[in-house]
């Protein structure tokens, strides 16, 4: 396997630049000669979407939604970054990259941040003029708010739907190209397979999710925008149907999976209340500017908090980082919260959860203050909880948000299959070893609105594509695969649910692959998953049929291709001996708990390869080399 | 924490074609902290359990935003709770031994697929009508160029937070989309960025609604009473005066 970047030379900001001054161009005939599939239909997806049938592509777009509206970007709440630097406090271009690579602890390319960067601009204006309502001044010019540690106020927002409202204006630029045929737009439709023809990414196969039917689709290059893995951790802040089957059934064809031990675990999450718990909710980290993290100093203190007297209550945050104090990034948050609750310390009925109190805020600015700033978000709190937070503690726990690792891609967005591309979170490409605040929702609409479009032109330019249609061999195999998948679910006919599975799976992987990471833990979740994947083959109980719409024979597959996935990330993280961003390993961290970085042996992309010995999982790991030319990695520090 | 039995009655039906009819099934060891949604996942490990087909619902983000969830309960669309979507409805709002009463929001222009899932698609059709701006990715000009007054702007939102779960279709006695429609409508409409296409937007998005099945508007505001973000009816005035000054 060959992993080329493509980086372009140059000074770095020169390099994209040069780059489209170089790719080759379709011309407006021969681009309506060409079809085109974006699969998901989230900023990433949709955005491309819209933009290549502007363009004069034919697009076909899936999702395995009831419509392209509700892929999971409409969750993200904060913000999205740009370097407008419309605050006059020194932002540029130049300084949310810096901050970007620093963010991610030295783990992504020089080059595809910075573009990252310029293109931030681009994406704000394109949102305003399609009639995104971002917060304004009294003037009636945009607002930023500041966000994730960032030293200048760069974050631009719709009150806390920031994502709801850029996918609906990415969403309704794809409706306009639907009304002007460009799009053909297929939703309740899951991608189970690419089909690969001599190399060459043409198509893919789907299941009609209401009819069940198998289909098989042509294509000249296929845009992969299906989101990120987090649920195969079962409890996340993710969405349901959120997914890694696309991802995964790709790198199950060839293509290589990168840096899949990369998973961000968010601080400000409601706790788990019980086993029938199915998803975790996230509460804005900004509550950490006002609240005070702490835990009881003694073991099994159950006293209800307010009895509590100063003297017993454990601000771990402050006491152990006197400079950051609550506000330490997302990472070192997460692993504090649980050391404390590994020792005993936590609070609430499950113990697996840390008080975030506001009392001294309210006593300090008064309680209207305080609604002001957060009303929203304690309702929130109250109506999952039934608790009032004006009154007594909110009860926080980490938990998994984001996915920093995806599908290998070079700098075009093209994966090492050609005409396979990936963009928004299902690449890798980015945000190294931990995502800053208020970077998701740029990356994915950089990939689509920005990126994409030029590149996948280079593509089809440069590229001679033979005719292929449905009837070839490899479309018959991969559609055979894909159902004969289905049923062997169906015929195990055993006795334990597909949750009562995908939870034990999460369990071994929140445990040993979550906030903290050891050579001996990793060791035993990689033959914990492989005995529980052989049980799962042999006692999995998936109900109905395969011909009509059976969410739990979509999900009983989603599972297993978790198990699988599993597995890699606990290979990536045990190859990794080193601390980076979000993967701290319990051998590799200073006296007092931080990380150590090993810039000299591990300053690479991990880059997985799938290789099938008689259908078992064999994995080869490639290195792409990290090299920093413009910027020096330096250790992180928040003392 | 208390736990408690509930009796549900859920609408089944297996397909389009298929009359459906009401099931009722006793559900013991409700914990009041449980999700509604997540109440109806234990009912469905219980009957894959015992062999029996589970229910089939619609749901993905369970935290109110993505529109997917559109259970009607007890004849109210999302349920009792005000500006409550039914995946942030909690069963801390029933009482042990309540019959609790489950139907797929019933509309014309929303076919039953299977159990509690319908098709909406006639809600992207009404969108790809008209809801949107026509601006070309790159044609953009710099963001704060226009200056939008911060009232225009928060009102616009407003109507911009509507999910799309059809809940004031399943309410209104004549299935209208007036609300969704209108929203949309306003949202576009208020904005200086949308002013250039307003007249042939607000009349193709409200001809489209009426071909896709949906009723017209008698003022009932039932669809305000559980919309689960509280879009205002102000949005259907908002439809109608910019429609009449488009068509005269």
């Amino acid at each position: 396997m060959k992993l080329d970047p493509k980086i372009p030379s140059g000074p770095l900001e020169e390099k994209w630049d040069r780059h489209l001054k170089d790719i080759k161009l379709v011309s407006p005939n021969n681009k309506r000669k060409h079809n085109i599939i974006v699969v998901g239909t989230g900023l990433a997806g949709a955005s491309a979407a819209a933009s290549l049938a502007e363009l004069g592509y034919n697009v076909q777009t899936f999702s395995i939604m009831d419509s392209a509206r509700r892929a999971h970007s409409i969750a993200a709440q904060g913000g999205i970054n740009a370097a407008k630097n419309y605050q006059n406090d020194g932002d540029s271009v130049w300084r949310l990259f810096y901050d970007t690579i620093k963010g991610g602890d030295y783990r992504s390319r020089e080059a595809n941040v910075y573009r990252l960067a310029q293109n931030s601009n681009h994406i704000i204006d394109q949102a305003v003029a399609q009639g995104v309502p971002f917060g304004r001044e009294y003037g009636g010019l945009l607002d930023n708010r500041s966000f994730g540690g960032a030293q200048v106020s760069r974050t631009f927002y719709s009150r806390g739907q920031t994502g709801q409202q850029l996918l609906l204006g990415a969403y309704q630029a794809m409706m306009k190209e639907v009304y002007s045929g460009k799009i053909k737009d297929y939703p309740r439709q899951e991608m189970l397979d690419l089909v690969v023809v001599d190399g060459v990414a043409r198509g893919i196969i789907t299941r009609n999710l209401v009819t069940g039917e198998i289909q098989k689709w042509e294509a000249d290059a296929v845009v992969l925008c299906t989101g990120g893995y987090g649920n195969v951790f079962y409890l996340s802040t993710n969405a349901k149907n959120s997914n890694a089957t696309a991802m995964w059934r790709c790198h199950k064809r060839g293509a290589a999976f990168a840096n899949p031990c990369f998973v961000q675990i968010h601080p400000t999450c409601i706790p788990v209340s019980g086993d029938y718990q199915s998803k975790l909710t996230l509460m804005s980290e900004s509550l950490r500017n006002d609240g005070r993290v702490w835990v009881p100093r003694k073991k099994g203190d159950k006293r209800p908090p307010h009895e509590i007297p100063e003297d017993e209550r454990y601000y771990y945050l402050e006491e152990r980082y006197p400079s950051f104090g609550n506000l330490v990034p997302r990472d070192v948050a997460s692993r504090n919260a649980k050391l404390v609750t590994d020792d005993g310390l936590g609070v609430g009925e499950t113990g697996l959860a840390v008080y975030l109190d506001f009392r001294d805020a309210i006593k300090r600015d008064g309680i209207e203050v305080i609604r002001a700033k957060y009303g929203n978000l304690f309702d929130m709190y109250e109506n999952i909880t039934d608790e009032n937070p004006y009154e007594t503690p909110m009860r926080i726990f980490p938990a998994v948000h984001y996915t920093m690792g995806g599908l290998w891609v070079d700098y075009d967005l093209m994966s090492n299959i050609p005409g396979l591309f990936v963009a928004g979170e299902a690449n890798f490409s980015d945000h190294g070893a931990n995502r800053l605040g208020a970077s998701a929702l740029m990356q994915g609409l950089s990939d689509g609105y920005f990126i994409i479009p030029y590149t996948i032109g280079d593509y089809l330019a440069g590229t001679e594509l033979p005719k292929v249609d449905t009837d070839h061999d490899a479309f018959k195999e991969a559609a055979d695969s894909a159902s004969g998948l289905l049923d062997k679910l169906l015929a195990v006919k055993g006795n334990k649910t597909i949750i009562e599975f995908h939870r034990e799976l999460g369990k071994i992987l929140w445990d040993k692959v979550g906030i903290s990471r050891s050579k001996e833990g990793l060791e035993s979740a990689i033959k914990e998953i492989r005995e529980l994947r052989e049980e799962f083959w042999q006692n999995v109980k998936v109900p109905g049929e395969a011909n009509y719409f059976n969410k739990y024979l979509e999900y009983a597959s989603r599972l297993a291709d978790y198990f699988e996935l599993a597995e890699l990330m606990a290979l990536d993280a045990l190859d990794r001996n080193e601390s980076c961003g979000c993967h701290l390993r319990d051998e590799y961290q200073t006296e007092d708990g931080e990380a150590i970085r090993d810039d000299k042996d591990y300053a690479f992309v991990s880059a997985w390869e799938f290789v099938d010995v008689n259908g078992e999982l064999e994995t080869k790991l490639h290195k792409e080399p990290l090299e920093f030319e413009f910027v020096e990695m330096k250790q992180r520090s928040y003392k | 924490m208390s736990e408690m039995t509930i009796n549900l009655k859920i609408w089944r039906q297996k397909n389009a074609d298929d009359p459906g009819r009401f099931e009722e099934y006793r559900l013991p060891e409700v914990n009041e902290h449980m999700s509604f949604l997540e109440m109806l996942d234990v009912l469905n490990e219980k009957l894959i359990k015992e062999d029996k087909d589970p229910v089939e619902f619609d749901y993905d983000c369970r935290e109110g935003i993505c529109g997917s969830c559109n259970l009607v309960i007890n004849g109210r669309a999302h349920g009792p709770k005000h500006k409550t979507a039914v995946c942030q409805l909690h069963m801390r709002n029933y009482s042990d031994g309540d019959t609790i009463v489950i139907e797929p929001p019933r509309a014309a222009a929303f076919p039953v697929i299977r159990d509690l899932v319908v098709d909406r698609t006639a809600f992207d059709r009404i969108i790809e009508a008209g809801g949107y701006i026509s601006v070309g990715t790159g044609a953009a000009p710099e963001a704060n160029l226009i200056p939008v007054p911060r009232d225009t702007s928060e009102e616009a939102f407003d109507y911009a937070t509507c999910i799309g779960c059809g809940a004031c279709v399943a309410a209104c006695p004549n299935s209208s989309a007036a609300l969704f429609t209108g929203a949309k409508i306003a949202h576009l409409n208020l904005l200086p960025q949308g002013s250039p296409e307003r007249e042939k937007r607000t009349i193709a998005m409200v001809e489209q609604m009426e071909n896709e099945g949906f009723g017209d508007c008698s003022n009932y505001a039932e669809c305000e009473a559980v919309c689960p973000v509280g879009i205002s009816i102000s949005a259907i005035a908002q439809m109608r005066k910019d429609y009449m000054k488009a068509v005269f």
